[in-house]
């Protein structure tokens, strides 16, 4: 038999070291604003994220009223259309999904899964959230400055990012953008410290690595991901900043400008390219590694079936992990770098493809001999099996280097990420809300809106993003406001684009129903009871629901994996981590 | 047993929807009929893939739905099975990548006999420069760029007294003889796209980017561009030709070169000075 079974019966070691007394708020402000529980820090951070967030669903929908019924808004010209894109991109990125996944859900959940108090450094995560609201803020500011926000694309590549024929690129826009960035980076910096030390310090008695839940492992390895790819983000904004507000050239070359030579030169456009790739692809995993490692864990709990080949889904974790590090010029093909740099980068990029692939096969066979549940958190597991599947198969067009030639910069790459990274981690984040949301409040949120939740947004969002594949196929160009005069265009693409849009106000629509869900289930939800998904993980195991303050009366000691689900002989189809009966299979 | 049903109809819809769909890429005018030939042997392999999987999970869903008394199996690992799911997945990954791998060669590796053409972007147009009967292009530099030379060529190099210049208006292909197109940008990043050719590359200030085509197919394409250059990205438009060998030889007839436009200029300039 396998390691993971024997070890389950192996005792838990003595402590090592003895508890550290926590900080104890007293005051309203120190309690509920400047909270130093990971907790609150965690409700703050989802908060922050899923309100911005809102702005970015705004934002899709006025950049879809333009695509679907060109030249019927006046107030969307191509200046403007090109501020919606760039923010809302950022936005969805950055500012929701990286903050969402980390500071929402690794600060709820690290402590709690591994069964700690709190965060290693509770004074350093408060900071972490505070930074990451004025990062926010100052995001936002940017939408009132004179010129308004940034248009230069959420890559915001120079020279066009910092020159007057892109919208705020002389004014503020781009400023705020940068100096936006760099707080995120440095509030990520201080929160991302704490989840890496908490999850290799604070682990409870008995919670070997090899123990901890796949959501933690999806977690601390993006979190890793996180720590040494930021910085070089950081390090090119602070260079583009220089470039703008100093007159340096670290991207600029000598050029004209509408027939006026400036007075940069030397610099190299491509040098940002790289730099930011390499930060945007480890990105790319940043979302998808939480996303991959909670969808685990919630195919498992309501599957009512161990996770398949848990070990196998450890190290592709890791694996993609670092293979993520060496695939970042897939973005530039055809950004004019060195050719033979496609060789590598074509090969590595489809390489990662084999742990990823290896990865849905094991959440698929997870499912096989379960006994499937099909509530609104399995509903959204499922949803993300289907539009991940999508995404990763058409990331092999654009990773293979001659695929990505012909559809590059075509509606195909849009397609391609946002089912792969927009949809996707999405409906991982809906169904992990589904699933914690009754340890978070005491309550279960509507399960009969839920599913009309679910079935609106996915069935909507596959009818916006699989079609969109086809309108790339055509040759459509990304970013253009409008489709203009082309020949190569048949007429029937615009009718498929308003059907698009249309489809997008449905599904922007029904996130209402989300909101209204998520506001009213926390005075009219059913009560929740402290495990009501039978789950093994800790978080499920503490005598309060919602948990008090330093989560457990004692730490609880951890015998056993987390997926023993439906273990043959046990009195219930599920044995907590910190149940200590021994397992009577084999 | 809804669940189910729905993911077969989705898989039956997307298969449907791509054998049916109107919306296909342009018929092909170049060389590279090797990129259409790649996308669609990756959708047939991507394609089997998506619809094996999603049809075994509408199998599960519809086996294994909860029911009173079920009892999930215990299998925590399979170390066959996934073995072979390792080995099938790299030899499939390793069909798409080692063709793919073999046609990037071909792209990156200009044929000796192509002759060489210049596209010049600026926000937001494009311009052409021809070899004249040197068959070689004067050097350029955005330094030099005014209001007289727009496109920066260098007035002291005697390779391009006889460059035709074909500033503003449509660039003509001969048919059936490879080019080499060498991009260059006077301000920001752009892309030079004509869906029709396949090929596309950025262009970047500060350097020389470039690639190939031989064009294949008479006709008349649209130029646009593809990558982000500021408000009139999506305005940035051309159009190229792709004349028989006669046709192209009356139309390179009538361009002017370099030092034409050098001289028409100083003509010019003349006139206006006289009272």
């Amino acid at each position: 038999m396998v390691d993971i079974e024997s070890e389950a019966h192996q005792t838990v070691p003595a402590a090592e070291v003895e508890e550290v007394e926590l900080y104890h708020a007293t005051s309203f402000w120190t309690k509920y604003v400047f909270s130093q529980d990971a907790k609150i820090i965690a409700i703050q951070y989802s908060c922050v994220a899923i309100g911005i967030g809102l702005v970015a669903l705004v934002l899709s929908s006025l950049i879809r009223l333009q695509l679907g019924f060109p030249d019927m808004f006046d107030f969307i010209t191509a200046e403007t259309y090109y501020q919606f894109v760039t923010m809302h991109g950022m936005i969805m990125v950055v500012y929701l999904l990286t903050a969402l996944f980390l500071g929402g859900f690794g600060n709820y959940l690290i402590p709690l899964m591994v069964g700690a108090r709190d965060m290693v450094f509770p004074y350093v995560n408060m900071l972490s959230f505070w930074i990451y609201f004025l990062a926010v803020i100052v995001l936002v500011a940017s939408f009132f400055v004179p010129g308004g926000p940034t248009g230069a694309g959420w890559t915001l590549y120079p020279p066009q990012a910092i020159l007057s024929g892109t919208p705020g690129g002389t004014g503020l826009g781009i400023i705020l953008m940068l100096l936006s960035l760099a707080l995120f980076i440095v509030g990520f910096t201080m929160g991302g410290l704490n989840y890496v030390v908490t999850v290799l310090q604070g682990r409870t008695r008995g919670m070997t690595m090899m123990r901890l839940p796949l959501t933690i492992w999806g977690i601390f390895t993006a979190t890793v991901l996180a720590l040494l790819a930021f910085p070089a983000l950081l390090v090119a904004t602070v260079m583009m900043l220089f470039d703008r507000l100093l007159g340096t050239s670290f991207f600029m070359p000598s050029l004209v400008e509408f027939g006026e030579q400036l007075s940069y030169g030397g610099g190299s456009p491509i040098l940002f390219q790289h730099l930011f790739w390499f930060f945007g692809h480890p990105e790319v995993y940043i979302v998808a590694l939480p996303a991959f490692g909670i969808v685990s864990d919630l195919i498992s709990t309501h599957a009512r079936k161990n996770i398949f080949g848990y070990r196998m889904m450890v190290w592709a974790i890791v694996g993609i992990g670092a293979l993520s590090f060496i695939v970042w010029a897939h973005h530039m093909y055809v950004s004019g770098m060195h050719p033979y740099f496609g060789f590598f980068f074509a090969t590595t990029t489809l390489i990662i493809a084999v742990p990823t692939a290896l990865k849905v096969y094991n959440w698929v066979l997870t499912l096989w001999n379960g006994n499937i549940h099909l509530t609104t958190p399995m509903l959204f597991s499922l949803g993300f099996l289907v539009t991940f599947l999508n995404g990763g198969l058409t990331g092999l067009f654009l990773g293979n280097v001659i695929v990505d030639i012909p559809l590059s910069d075509t509606m195909f790459v849009v397609a391609h990420f946002h089912m792969v990274m927009g949809v996707a981690p999405i409906m991982v984040i809906m169904g992990a809300i589904y699933h914690w949301y009754p340890k978070m409040t005491g309550r279960m949120l509507d399960e009969q809106m839920g599913k009309i939740h679910f079935w609106v947004t996915f069935v909507g969002s596959y009818l916006i993003f699989f079609p969109m594949h086809y309108v790339g196929l055509v040759g459509v160009p990304r970013r253009y406001p409008e489709l203009g005069d082309s020949a190569f265009i048949p007429e029937s693409v615009a009718t498929l684009n308003s059907f698009i849009s249309v489809a997008a106000f449905v599904v922007g629509f029904a996130q209402v129903l989300f909101i209204y869900n998520l506001i009213s289930s926390l005075r009219n939800g059913q009560l929740a009871g402290h495990n009501p998904w039978r789950a093994t993980t800790l978080e499920w195991q503490t005598p309060q629901t919602p948990p008090g303050h330093g989560n457990f009366d004692e730490l609880p000691l951890v015998y056993r994996w987390p997926y023993d689900y439906s273990v043959p002989g046990a009195p219930e189809d599920f044995l907590a981590q910190n149940d200590p009966g021994q397992r009577t299979a084999e | 047993m809804g669940v189910a049903i729905a993911l077969v109809i989705l898989v039956v819809g997307s298969v449907v929807f791509h054998l049916i769909s109107p919306w296909w890429w342009t018929p092909i005018a170049t060389n590279w009929v090797f990129m259409d030939d790649m996308i669609s042997l990756t959708f047939w392999i991507t394609g089997f893939v998506y619809v094996a999987v999603l049809l075994f999970v509408a199998y599960c869903v519809f086996k294994f739905q909860y029911r009173e008394g079920r009892v999930a199996a215990y299998e925590p690992e399979n170390n066959k099975l996934e073995g072979w799911l390792t080995v099938l997945t790299s030899l499939g990954v390793a069909a798409l990548l080692a063709p793919g791998l073999v046609v990037w060669f071909q792209f990156v590796n200009v044929p000796e006999e192509a002759t060489e053409i210049e596209v010049v972007g600026q926000q937001w147009s494009w311009s052409y420069r021809l070899p004249g009967l040197d068959g070689k292009l004067g050097t350029a530099d955005n330094r030099l760029i005014s209001v007289d030379n727009t496109l920066g060529i260098n007035p002291d190099d005697p390779n391009g007294q006889d460059d035709i210049i074909i500033d503003g208006d449509d660039l003509h292909f001969a048919l059936g003889k490879p080019v080499k197109m060498l991009l260059r940008s006077v301000d920001v990043l752009h892309d030079y796209y004509v869906p029709e050719f396949r090929a596309k590359m950025d262009m970047v200030p500060g350097m020389i980017t470039y690639f190939w085509i031989e064009p294949t197919r008479v006709g008349t394409f649209d130029v646009l561009c593809a990558e982000l250059c500021g408000v009139g990205h999506g305005f940035m438009r051309g159009t190229v030709l792709i004349d028989s060998e006669e046709d192209y030889a009356l139309w390179l007839s009538e361009q002017i070169t370099f030092a034409q436009m050098l001289e028409q200029r100083d003509v010019k300039v003349a006139n206006a000075v006289k009272p």
